[in-house]
């Protein structure tokens, strides 16, 4: 039987906001244990929350760049189960009135098919401590509570997705979003965008939906793509021997690569949701939402259609480019100096990227800045050094930081491009090439390939390549058919 | 040493007026009302902490520095409810999970005292996290009625009632969910006002229903309600329940009289079952107000008998999730066991009383999946008729008029066995909480032996000023002093 892969994401993102979502307590990363905390945040008896507006700024804006519709009375809700990062017994969530509902995310698959995957929801929620166990002889556990009442939002798709495939370009489309609306770094590895996975299989063409699995700790792209395509073949292999899949969830271990059971059906929480006494509920007025429309910067998915039709690239370059703001406003200024964008778009996906991948560094640490890269490009756009130079230059505009014109001309780099210069140069290569010389005229014409190479070696690479084609005919004269 | 003694007898604002006019000082005051605690303490056991150090420093430096002019509170010794939250100073709730707790901050109402210059003398006796009608449920033992040290105080603020009648401090506040300060009031003959929902911050006060809990006064009359009631009332931002409604000045709206205004009389609260001198003290007060040229109205509040039931489904649930952090991981008495499930429980079974595990599994069972619908969803709606009843009957009336409490002060242990009449203590109370109104336990007569017996006059939202100025009005027309206890 040929079955269906039907998948749906629950993603948490980290906000950037300054302070918690309900104290005025510091939300930076890497602090010494349980230095950012205060009665609120630890839970002491007597507490009361106060919400940070900033967070409901950032749902907002979310759900407007996901064209969500954005409630204007959300309510705030307790999920009740004990656990030693859980200072309150409770985690403050939004339950049955979520800030944002029925938006969609549209991303492309490599295919060039646009998929729209649909999202049930966006609400606000705060997040727990970490529970940080003993190693060696110490068997006791330790609680960190710098990160209790870091504000999240949590993103609830529809079980749109059908491979793991379409559910990595959906994360990865979801976190250029999240980073060009500079409300979460979107950092997998740190935890700041996690990913839950429910896995289904159904046979092709059925209406219902089989049994899912929950899948956590994913927290590379790359888990989750092999922890679905694990998961579907676990399901794929039960139902293939009469046994049927079990709803529960399961962890991901990605030293062995499988997914194991975590909680049965059973065993699953009763997390007692209900609306926070605490708080009152949010009411978000036009105002508000109209104020924070005005502020969205261009998203992913404009920005891909204005490339195509501004620079005319061809749509699998803009999917890269556009990725992260900070690679498509380089791209843009590198565009801007130079005569073609696609030389652009070709330097920045090749060349670029490459450097920057090899240093582990990010675009906005770049050794060489769009400007310097546009100038190198328009000393090849010129004539002024050949295509084959300009690679060697970039590399030592990346080590030294110098502008192009100045490695061209400190190290005589510049073309030779005058033929009265070139001439003697090529009488001398078929003076101490005779043979091939000879063999070319007896109509081994693949030869020509071999004489502009030499002129190339050289002069080091600096003649015109295409001067010397020309001249190199002219020169040998008509082959003896 | 006589004349020191009957110190601690005064009212706020007798002493105040003493203190003002420089004739007495903060440490006289205090160390009258420490030595009336060293007298009678061991009889009534209304204190379940006293900070007397803190409470000798606090009255000389009051002495030594008099800001001009002075606060309202300047120098006058008082005592708090322990679950209201003191920076140093225990805050037990009356719980043995609590009884090593010290908080690491200042409620609201604690700062806002040390700002009006009260001394504080120490923590009062309470049921266990403020569930109980008795204050039979504290770890720390229960607090006797000056009145007859055989009955009980009333609950669960009965440590403040009976500290505030018995002398033993100026005045007290206490903290009401569905009664816990006119219900003790009323039992112990003293002024006890719980403030509309809002109108006092809950900030530093542990809670036990987050949508009904306020602090409130517990006077020796309606004048130094007035004055306690001043000083805690306001917005305070880092609640975010409280109201932004502006604070009257309680003290000079106390005597614009009561000529002209509409009792409403709740037919369901006042027909049938009720105890004869109850309804005889309830009938004096009424008689009293028409006497003052007030007019009194039957009206109905038709959803009353859901009342009860409803409570203890709302502050039930609530207080099933509020109380989940007490778990032994950062404060509090922890009881280890060989896992973490282990330690909970140990902790949890040792820590809690019985009527707080007993509450706890209701509210569980009230939210759990399955049953949210059905119980506490449920109670939700009807919440909301209890509410839409007191409105309509405020079309027709200024205030509401009704007993506290259906009996007198019951014997310590009658009811302890019996949870649900013990619950039914709180009949007449419990609605207006659910309701978020604001109302106003008063003496207003006595059984035939001498125990206190009260009414409640419940007012519209932020109506607190006429709920004290007709307590005053009453007061002065009555011509009954204060009861004292014959201790």
């Amino acid at each position: 039987m040929e079955f269906e892969t039907v998948i749906g994401l629950e993603v948490h993102t980290q906000l950037m906001t300054q302070s918690k979502i309900f104290c005025g307590c510091s939300t930076t990363f890497g602090a010494p244990p349980n230095s950012h905390t205060c009665p609120v945040c630890l839970g002491m008896p007597g507490v009361l929350p106060v919400l940070n507006r900033e967070v409901v700024s950032c749902a907002i804006k979310l759900g407007l760049a996901t064209h969500c519709t954005i409630n204007r009375s959300s309510r705030w809700a307790r999920k009740n189960y004990f656990y030693p990062d859980l200072p309150k017994a409770y985690q403050i969530s939004q339950y049955e009135a979520p800030i944002c509902e029925h938006g969609y995310v549209e991303a492309e698959l490599e295919s060039g098919e646009v998929k729209r995957i649909r999202l049930t929801r966006i609400h606000m929620e705060e997040d727990a401590g970490k529970n940080i166990h003993g190693e060696g002889d110490d068997d006791h556990s330790y609680v960190d509570l710098n990160r209790a009442g870091v504000p999240l939002l949590e993103i609830v798709s529809e079980p749109d997705l059908r491979s793991a495939e379409e559910a990595t370009a959906y994360l990865k489309r979801l976190r250029s979003i999240v980073r060009y609306l500079g409300i979460s770094d979107g950092n997998m590895e740190e935890g700041s965008f996690r990913c839950d996975a429910n896995v289904s299989i159904r046979p092709r063409g059925s209406a219902t939906f089989g049994t899912r699995a929950e899948v956590k700790n994913l927290n590379s792209f790359r888990h989750v793509g092999h922890a679905i395509d694990y998961e579907v073949r676990r399901q794929a292999r039960l139902l293939a021997q009469g046994q049927a899949v079990v709803q529960e969830t399961r962890l991901w271990n990605p030293t062995e690569a499988k997914t194991f059971s975590m909680r049965s059906k059973e065993e699953a929480h009763d997390y007692r949701y209900f609306p926070d006494p605490d708080l009152l509920p949010l009411v978000v007025d036009e105002g508000w939402i109209e104020r924070i429309r005005a502020t969205l910067p261009e998203l992913p998915a404009e920005k891909e259609q204005r490339f195509v039709r501004d620079y005319g690239l061809p749509a699998q370059d803009t999917g890269v480019l556009v990725a992260s703001q900070a690679l498509a406003d380089y791209f843009e200024q590198v565009a801007g100096g130079v005569k073609e964008a696609k030389t652009a778009a070709n330097w920045v996906l090749g060349d670029l990227l490459g450097v920057l991948n090899k240093l582990g560094t990010s675009v906005e640490e770049s050794p060489v800045d769009a400007a310097a890269l546009a100038a190198l490009i328009r000393l090849i756009e010129e004539g002024t050094i050949s295509g084959k130079i300009a690679k060697s230059v970039f590399e030592k505009m990346v080590a030294t930081h110098q502008p192009a014109a100045e490695i061209v001309a400190a190290e005589g780099l510049v073309q030779v491009a005058d033929p009265e210069q070139l001439r003697p140069i090529l009488q001398q290569i078929f003076a101490d090439n005779p043979t091939q010389l000879a063999d070319y005229r007896a109509g081994k014409t693949k030869l020509m390939g071999f004489f502009v190479g030499q002129a190339m070696r050289v002069t080091g690479g600096k003649a015109n390549p295409a001067l010397v084609n020309d001249l190199l005919r002219e020169m040998l004269g008509p082959v003896e058919e | 040493m006589a004349a020191d003694s009957d110190l601690a007898r005064l009212t706020l604002h007798e002493a105040g007026a003493l203190l003002a006019a420089n004739t007495v000082t903060s440490t006289a005051l205090t160390e009258a009302c420490l030595a009336r605690i060293a007298a009678v303490e061991g009889s009534v056991h209304a204190f379940a902490h006293l900070t007397v150090e803190v409470a000798r420093a606090q009255a000389r430096a009051r002495d030594q520095t008099r800001p001009d002019p002075l606060p309202p509170l300047w120098g006058l010794p008082i005592a708090l409810k322990d679950n209201i939250c003191t920076r140093g100073l225990p805050t037990t709730c009356g719980s043995r999970l609590l009884a090593n707790f010290r908080p690491v901050y200042d409620s609201f109402v604690a700062r806002r005292l040390e700002e009006a210059g009260a001394v504080i003398l120490g923590k009062t006796n309470m049921d266990e996290f403020a569930m109980g009608s008795s204050c039979e449920n504290s770890a720390l033992g229960p607090t006797h009625n000056p009145h007859d040290l055989t009955r009980v105080p009333g609950g669960s603020s009965g440590g403040s009632a009976a500290a505030t009648a018995a002398d033993e401090c100026l005045a007290a506040l206490g903290s009401d969910t569905g009664g816990s300060i006119r219900q003790p009031a009323c039992f112990c003959g003293v002024v006890g006002l719980k403030p509309t929902y809002g109108r006092v911050s809950r900030n530093g006060l542990v809670a036990f229903a987050s949508s009904l809990d306020q602090i409130g006064p517990i006077t020796k009359d309606a004048r130094d309600a007035a004055l306690l009631l001043a000083v805690i009332a306001g917005h305070d931002a880092d609640d975010s329940t409280s109201a932004r409604e502006p604070v009257p000045d309680y003290v000079a709206g106390l005597d614009v009289g009561v000529a002209g205004l509409r009792i409403g009389l709740p037919k369901e609260y006042l027909s049938g079952g009720l105890d004869p001198e109850v309804e005889q003290a309830v009938g004096f007060a009424i008689a009293t107000y028409e006497r003052l040229g007030a007019t009194t109205v039957e009206v109905s509040l038709p959803h009353t008998e859901h009342a009860v039931a409803t409570y203890y489904l709302v502050a039930t649930a609530e207080a099933s999730s509020n109380l989940g952090r007490f778990d032994g991981i950062r404060y509090g008495v922890r009881h280890e066991g060989h896992d973490l499930l282990d330690l909970y429980q140990r902790t949890r079974e040792a820590g809690f009383g019985a009527e707080v595990k007993r509450r706890i599994m209701l509210g569980t069972f009230a939210l759990s999946a399955g049953y949210y619908a059905a119980y506490y969803g449920k109670a939700m709606a009807v919440r909301t008729l209890i509410r839409n009843d007191f409105t309509a009957a405020f079309e027709r009336c200024d205030v509401l008029l009704t007993p506290t409490a259906p009996t007198p002060p019951f014997c310590l242990g009658e009811k302890l066995d019996d949870p649900l009449t013990m619950y039914l203590s709180d009949i007449f109370t419990i609605a207006v909480s659910l309701a978020g109104l604001p109302a106003v336990a008063f003496p207003c007569g006595a059984t035939k032996q001498r125990l206190p017996l009260g009414a409640q006059l419940i007012g519209r939202p932020f109506d607190e000023g006429r709920l004290l100025a007709m307590v005053h009005a009453f007061e002065a027309a009555s011509g009954q002093g204060r009861m004292a206890p014959a201790l």
